[in-house]
């Protein structure tokens, strides 16, 4: 519980009309205008954006295992600094995340670190290999409670395998979440199949490998109806099979990152791993496509696919360099440079795909609730005026690898507010 | 010209002709009883081969050479990927040891303009061949080969010679590079290969395609075939070599279809018997030997307009003495 | 073009007079200029090489081997600008080994243009001597070396430059004397 209490001063809740918040003991006690301080601390905040405590389904805290890339630590620093009070850690660790006790141990991480909530997410076959179902029971009553299940990084190709395991989890309310990614059309891929990787002479990594597997998926979910869900779409083929689905009444959500609603292909053309990610940065029209199916709903979610690394594994030729970005100190700038600034979305959609979806698509109580009253005071403060610089060393995050360094964007976090907590006060961890 | 070259993409058609016009007087130096000129001497330049490579390497290292600047061979080959920092390693062990050039062969696409736009190393980059994806001065001999027969003449570009290239154009360095070089200089390039062995987007480049090898063979001024490596086949990109051979490979009766002035060409090695017949390519229509003599050639020409100066010539530099000043 | 600045110092008539002299001068010097052969310094010495070949041969009924020979190459400046391109070299087909080579330029100044020069003809053979054609020499020589056959000497200091212009490459002939205020010496012939 907290010590101490917080009256906002006139935050725009949702984006509308400036008002103050008053936080007491972890919930959100009072909302009004002009309200009268009975000594709590004081935070102005004119202008500035109330959200729910953001939410991620794809975060990638990389311990135990690759400590040289985060921590548990520093990667919940990182989701608080980025507006997140509750990330969800994929499962490929070393080990990986596919028993009772690895996951046990995430989430003890988490408990520890504080600094927002670590839901584990389970590995969904032994080792990822897709070969065997993980103990995906055991992982659901561990003290983790684990819901969300996931070979991320690698897909679970087998059909048999991927449809055992969209049953076996209605057992107890969970959902597959799909990597997709056929991997014999991928075999050796570095980058979007496209006109750019025909010009650089690097390995495409074709739609298709994408779309043919959510397409399986869809039908399969279908099928035994269960509850799908698609990590990180990237094409706009992909929105295609998501929208039909839909339409036909599959229990299909979708999400997107933020680099594929803002990067495209051209990027590569500069050879600097920095832009090399999985799925791969995509051509423009799939970049449109996507922010117009996060607007219209078609995608329900934004997802960071957070995933640091060090830089001897980025800076090194371009077939060499792993795969990944680091996304959480920068997601919410992104979605509003390419979803709040286009006209896309309004602030009211941008918490409904960063905090109210994302939690309830993995049940994770207390998250994604709306700011009202008697609603854990879970919040982010966010600039959206502001204008500057990404600056990579002012990230929490252990690792540096992000797309935007020296990159113009839109707004800044201000503050994050974790059961009424300060996480974040003026741009800095508290 | 830029500091390096990474990409045939980059030259302009000045730029171009300036190397080919620079290698025209090289090729003299080839002729001499002394075969060397004093041009780059104290200047060092490091050819470092991540990939076995001897033909290219002794190439540049005897370009090197005859301009007398101070040749080290690096071979960093086994160390390369898979081990994250080995390029940045050895770059920074190279600048330190006062590299003015770096000639780089890498099996990475994109290896060498990583080097080039990093601050490892200040020296000029010049790409040896990287990966699938450009081999910039095997495109200059082969253009250089091509105008000596096609346009002989300094300051003769290749407007209108039509130039057909054959094989694995989707893994091929050679052809990425040689499109650029070719549509720069006025050339009309079609590529032919079978469907799997194009490469994506490949209609978006500045040449035309085909998969029928014997249509493309009867206007062209020049053919090219380019290596075919048996373990595609082991990825299906075609059922056999026979049936390879017999939809891609040239023989004697193709050759017959050429018009009698066309050159045939093979940036090698060859795969005799796969994509070209071996009586073919010891014809008097082949000029495959003649290629490898003006590598040399041409690899001084690069050399010196990169390292022969304060900086490396520029791209509209004029031939006159006008420029010469405070004699 | 010439500006306020500069002096005409030779016109068409002066210079076709002071080739026509080194002519008659290189055939009374090696007795009938029966093993010379002439190389042109690209690119205005190339041109003033070919117009000597006319001239000798008018004189001695025979077409003497002509040639030109670039130094770029063998320069000692060229760090000190940008890579510049290359001129010809054209050695006549019986080579120079065992002939009397007649360099010849336009101006001759510093005297390391004719230093590299000296370099390149040693790694085409072994000339029995070699003799300096310029048509102007302008003084200031940094480096041991002098000229057999000089159009016109032409005092001048540093900051003063000196400009030759060919028919051939400029559409008119004439030396041209810039005034010492002139500071931009990219008119300048090549001269060294």
């Amino acid at each position: 519980m907290s010590t101490t209490n917080y009256l906002i001063r006139g935050a725009r809740i949702l984006g509308g009309d400036p008002q103050d918040i008053r936080i007491a003991d972890g919930l959100v006690a009072e909302i009004g205008s002009g309200l009268e301080a009975n000594g709590e601390q004081e935070i102005a905040a004119d202008g500035l954006i109330a959200l729910p405590g953001l939410v991620d389904l794809h975060t990638h805290l990389r311990e135990p295992g690759r400590e040289d890339a985060e921590t548990v630590l520093t990667g919940t620093r990182a989701a608080a600094k980025g507006g997140f009070t509750a990330v969800h850690a994929m499962a490929n660790t070393f080990p990986v995340a596919d028993t009772a006790g690895v996951v046990e141990q995430v989430w003890r991480l988490g408990r520890e670190s504080g600094y927002c909530d670590v839901q584990p997410i389970g590995a969904v076959t032994v080792g990822l290999e897709g070969k065997q179902l993980a103990e995906l029971g055991a992982m659901a009553d561990s003290a983790a409670q684990v819901r969300v299940f996931s070979d991320d990084g690698k897909c679970v190709d087998d059909a048999v395998i991927m449809r055992r395991a969209l049953e076996y989890v209605k057992a107890f309310g969970g959902v597959v979440a799909q990597h997709a990614q056929e991997p014999r059309l991928t075999e050796g891929a570095q980058m979007n199949e496209g006109v750019v990787s025909g010009e650089l002479g690097l390995a495409g990594w074709p739609a298709v490998a994408e779309e043919s597997i959510i397409a399986r998926d869809v039908l399969l979910a279908a099928h035994v109806g269960s509850r799908l869900h698609v990590c990180h779409l990237s094409t706009a083929g992909s929105v295609e099979i998501i929208r039909w689905a839909k339409a036909k009444g599959c229990d299909v959500t979708a999400e997107v990152t933020p680099h594929h609603l803002l990067l495209t292909d051209e990027l590569v053309r500069s050879y600097d791993a920095v832009y090399k990610v999985n799925p791969p940065l995509r051509t423009e029209a799939d970049v449109l496509a996507l922010r117009e199916a996060l607007a219209d709903g078609t995608i329900d979610i934004v997802a960071t696919d957070h995933a640091p690394h060090p830089a001897e594994d980025k800076q090194c030729e371009w077939s060499a360099a792993a795969m990944g970005m680091v996304g959480l100190e920068t997601a919410l700038s992104v979605v509003q440079s390419a979803m709040v600034d286009t006209g896309l979305m309004g602030w009211a959609e941008v918490a409904q795909r960063m905090s109210a979806k994302p939690a309830s698509i993995s049940g994770i109580p207390g998250h994604g609730r709306p700011v009202s009253v008697g609603e854990p005071a879970n919040l982010v403060l966010f600039d959206d005026q502001y204008r500057g610089a990404v600056n990579p060393d002012s990230f929490a995050t252990r690792s540096r690898n992000t797309p935007y360094r020296g990159m113009d964007l839109p707004g800044r976090v201000v503050a994050t507010f974790l059961r009424g907590e300060a996480k974040v006060l003026d741009g800095e961890l508290v | 010209m830029k500091r390096h070259l990474i990409s045939t993409a980059d030259l302009t058609r000045e730029d171009a002709l300036l190397i080919l016009d620079t290698a025209e007087q090289m090729a003299q130096v080839s002729t001499r009883s002394v075969k060397k000129l004093p041009t780059l001497r104290g200047r060092t330049v490091v050819n470092l081969f991540f990939e076995d490579s001897t033909r290219t390497r002794t190439s540049f290292e005897v370009a090197e050479k005859r301009l007398s600047a101070d040749v080290i061979n690096f071979s960093a080959k086994g160390s390369s990927v898979s081990k994250g920092e080995s390029l940045k390693d050895t770059a920074l062990t190279l600048q330190a040891m006062g590299a003015d050039a770096v000639v780089i062969r890498h099996s990475a696409s994109g290896a060498p303009k990583l080097l080039a736009d990093s601050d490892w190393l200040h020296g000029s980059v010049v790409n040896a061949g990287d990966g699938t994806h450009e081999h910039p001065t095997q495109a200059l001999l082969d253009a250089f080969t091509m105008r000596r027969h096609l346009n002989p003449g300094v300051g003769h570009d290749l407007a209108g010679r039509r130039v057909t290239v054959v094989g694995d154009v989707l893994h091929s360095r050679v052809a990425r590079s040689n499109v650029h070089l070719l549509h720069t200089l006025g050339a009309e390039v079609t590529l032919v290969a079978p469907p799997t062995l194009m490469p994506f987007g490949v209609e978006t480049w500045p040449c035309r395609t085909s998969y029928d090898l014997d249509a493309a063979l009867t206007k062209a001024d020049a053919v090219m075939m380019l290596r075919v490596q048996r373990e595609r086949m082991n990825a299906a990109y075609f059922p056999t070599q026979r049936e390879y051979t017999r939809r891609y490979g040239l023989d004697a009766r193709r050759l017959a279809l050429l018009p009698q002035h066309a050159l045939v060409m093979h940036p090698g090695p060859m795969v005799r018997g796969m994509e070209i017949e071996s009586s073919i390519a010891d014809s008097d229509r082949a000029v495959i030997v003649e290629q490898v003599a003006n590598g040399v050639s041409v690899r001084m020409a690069v050399l010196y307009l990169l390292l022969g100066g304060s900086e490396p010539a520029i791209t509209t530099s004029s031939a006159n003495t006008s420029e010469e000043n405070g004699k | 073009m010439t500006t306020a600045a500069q002096r005409q110092v030779l016109d068409q008539g002066d210079i076709a007079r002071s080739l026509t002299r080194i002519a008659h001068e290189i055939v009374e010097r090696t007795k009938g200029a029966d093993d010379v052969v002439l190389l042109g310094i690209p690119t205005r010495g190339a041109h003033l090489a070919r117009r000597l070949h006319r001239k000798l041969a008018e004189i001695t009924g025979n077409e003497l081997p002509v040639g030109t020979l670039d130094i770029t190459m063998y320069r000692d400046d060229l760090r000190l600008k940008p890579a510049r391109a290359l001129e010809h070299t054209e050695i006549p087909a019986d080579g120079i080994d065992g002939k009397l080579v007649v360099l010849v330029d336009d101006v001759l100044f510093s005297g390391r243009t004719i230093r590299a020069a000296l370099d390149a003809l040693a790694d085409h053979g072994r000339p029995r001597a070699v003799q300096l054609a310029v048509l102007v020499d302008r003084g200031h020589r940094e480096l041991p070396i002098r000229a057999d056959y000089v159009g016109k000497n032409l005092p001048t200091s540093l900051r003063e430059s000196v400009k030759v212009k060919l028919d051939e490459k400029d559409g008119v002939d004439a030396v041209l004397l810039g005034g010492s205020g002139e500071t931009n010496a990219s008119s300048e012939g090549h001269s060294n």
